[in-house]
């Protein structure tokens, strides 16, 4: 079965894939979260060293992952956006921001509380975590630039351009400080898991993991459909929708 | 016949210098539009000098309040000073950041700039090249001189030197894309530094590291080979991207 | 039960750590979910009711 892609390139088309695909990844990541907890906070054995504070690596861990892999995929639209002049690639990269932020930040607070029972601080500037920060500082800026521009279709192109730059850069920060911290006695602190995990541990990280993917999926879907409807405004497609959803009797008409 | 000669001969010399002639031209373009744009920026930012003082100023007294939140002991200053004195030539190339574009920006030569048939990317080197000379270079002579408050000796205070001489033109090429693409954009220096902080903290790290460790009596050479390698690269890809921003902020 | 709660005695650090998770989940969800009903609030103050347009497919 051949899908002409293409043909999703345009937001009119894409408008109700996003809908169904959010849908669809929202019961997905809801199922993996469900069993991914079960293993987290039950089934996975307690560390020996640790004891249960290192059940936190099974938020810390997809949440540091999502945070790069959101920014790859960010980047990559963006490339697209500049590179085809396409609006529905900067939308999609438009979409992702604001998660990928969410999971930088959540993988920092996460580390914190991970770091402080096992290492004794709640702050340890080895390279990930450093990379993270720096990351989410690139998350924050093209969503501040974002703002600060008036003109949608100028934002588009100016983010999609920042985020590049921070693509090339984010490789040479992360090692960088991977550099410095190997150059600092005392800084043997690196959040790392012991490389030999019990198979429920893995399993656990992985299932978390996917659900983080899912419900990043699920969550962009719906944010660029909003994204969709802000910046369509005007185009007469719209307005099917609005007559779908009273026809449904979804929403209330506006005061 | 005559005339076949002549031809001849001249189609040998086409057939010789076409391509030739071509790079010679594209050559002497680039470098013609960067001298070009170099002199200007020069000439226009020796009008104020006033301001290239205030700026230089600026770093002045940041680095000198500095020990004031600390402690006047020698160790405590000699382990601080070549961060103090990095980060407050990080903040003062920000300070300095929007005199790049903003004012062409805003009384329309900057669109003058870009539609002239001249190569943008050389342009844009001639400014980021303007605004090092003007603010890069006096702080990195400058520095040396204050680093003496810091307690750091010769050889430190010379590695500071060397360090921001490759350290500060890096600082100024990737300022030059924030500074582009922040050109009529709401929020504004706040914005630039939330942009381009994140990208100067490579140069940091090495920068401030090559004095640490010629404190620490080991060599410093890995630090400035990679700031070395960092300014090539800087030099050959960021006018092309700082050239993008400027073509995205003028649309 | 209490036994799960208190998590060997990490409680805090474990708590935190998958309470600040599921705030931002809900978080994310809800806030994006406003921003949706704006966004659509918006459409319909500014658009002329068209007749049904065939193009779009169940949006929901």
């Amino acid at each position: 079965m051949l899908i002409n892609w293409y043909r999703f390139s345009s937001p009119v088309s894409f408008y109700p894939l996003a809908g169904t695909g959010a849908h669809v990844f929202g019961v997905l990541a809801a199922l993996f979260a469900g069993a991914g907890l079960f293993v987290a906070l039950y089934a996975a054995p307690t560390d020996a060293t640790q004891g249960d504070a290192y059940r936190i690596i099974y938020l810390h861990v997809p949440a540091a992952w999502m945070a790069m892999f959101i920014y790859l995929v960010m980047a990559g639209w963006s490339a697209a956006a500049l590179g085809f002049n396409a609006r529905l690639s900067a939308m999609m990269a438009q979409a992702l921001a604001p998660t990928g932020a969410l999971m930088a930040a959540l993988a920092l607070w996460t580390g914190a509380f991970w770091g402080r029972p096992t290492w004794g601080t709640y702050w340890a500037w080895d390279a990930r975590m450093t990379s993270t920060l720096i990351l989410l500082f690139l998350y924050l800026g093209i969503i501040a630039l974002r703002n600060a521009i008036e003109d949608p279709r100028r934002a588009d192109r100016a983010c999609a351009l920042l985020a590049l730059v921070g693509a090339v850069n984010v490789p040479i920060i992360y090692f960088s400080v991977r550099w410095w911290n190997t150059l600092h006695q005392g800084s043997s602190i690196s959040l790392t898991v012991a490389p030999k995990m019990a198979m429920t541990m893995v399993t656990g990280i992985l299932v978390m993991t996917a659900a983080a993917w899912c419900y990043t999926i699920a969550v962009t879907l719906m944010r660029v459909q909003a994204i969709i409807v802000e910046r369509e405004r005007g185009a007469t497609w719209l307005d099917s929708l609005i007559d779908l959803r009273r026809r449904d009797g979804i929403g209330r008409s506006s005061a | 016949m005559n005339s076949t000669d002549t031809r001849d001969i001249d189609a040998q010399r086409a057939a010789t210098s076409p391509a030739d002639d071509a790079a010679d031209d594209a050559r002497a373009s680039v470098l013609r539009a960067f001298g070009w744009s170099l002199a200007r920026d020069l000439r226009i930012a020796m009008r104020s000098k006033a301001e290239l003082g205030v700026q230089l100023l600026f770093y002045v007294i940041v680095v000198s309040l500095f020990p004031l939140s600390t402690s006047p002991s020698r160790d405590v200053l000699g382990m601080l000073g070549p961060g103090v004195l990095w980060t407050a030539a990080l903040l003062a190339s920000l300070l300095s950041l929007p005199r790049l574009f903003a004012s062409d920006f805003t009384d329309g030569t900057l669109e003058q700039i870009a539609l002239s048939p001249r190569p943008l990317p050389a342009l844009v080197s001639g400014k980021i090249a303007a605004h090092w000379l003007t603010t890069g270079l006096p702080v990195a002579v400058m520095a040396p001189l204050l680093g003496a408050q810091y307690a750091l000796d010769g050889e430190a205070l010379s590695m500071l030197a060397i360090a921001l001489l490759l350290g500060t033109p890096i600082l100024s090429l990737l300022g030059a894309i924030g500074a582009a693409l922040t050109l009529g954009a709401r929020g504004g220096g706040g914005l630039l530094a939330l942009l381009v902080l994140p990208l100067y903290a490579p140069v940091l790290i090495f920068g401030a590291g090559a004095v640490d460790a010629v404190r620490a009596g080991v060599s410093a050479s890995a630090h400035l080979s990679l700031l070395g390698a960092g300014l090539i690269v800087a030099i050959i890809a960021v006018p092309f991207a700082a050239a993008t921003a400027v073509r995205i902020a003028l649309d | 039960m209490s036994e799960f709660l208190a998590m060997g005695g990490y409680a805090w650090y474990v708590w935190m750590s998958y309470g600040a998770a599921a705030i931002a989940v809900i978080v994310e969800v809800a806030a994006l979910r406003s921003r949706r009903k704006r966004a659509f609030d918006d459409l319909r103050m500014t658009s002329a009711a068209a007749g049904p347009v065939t193009n779009v497919r169940g949006a929901r």
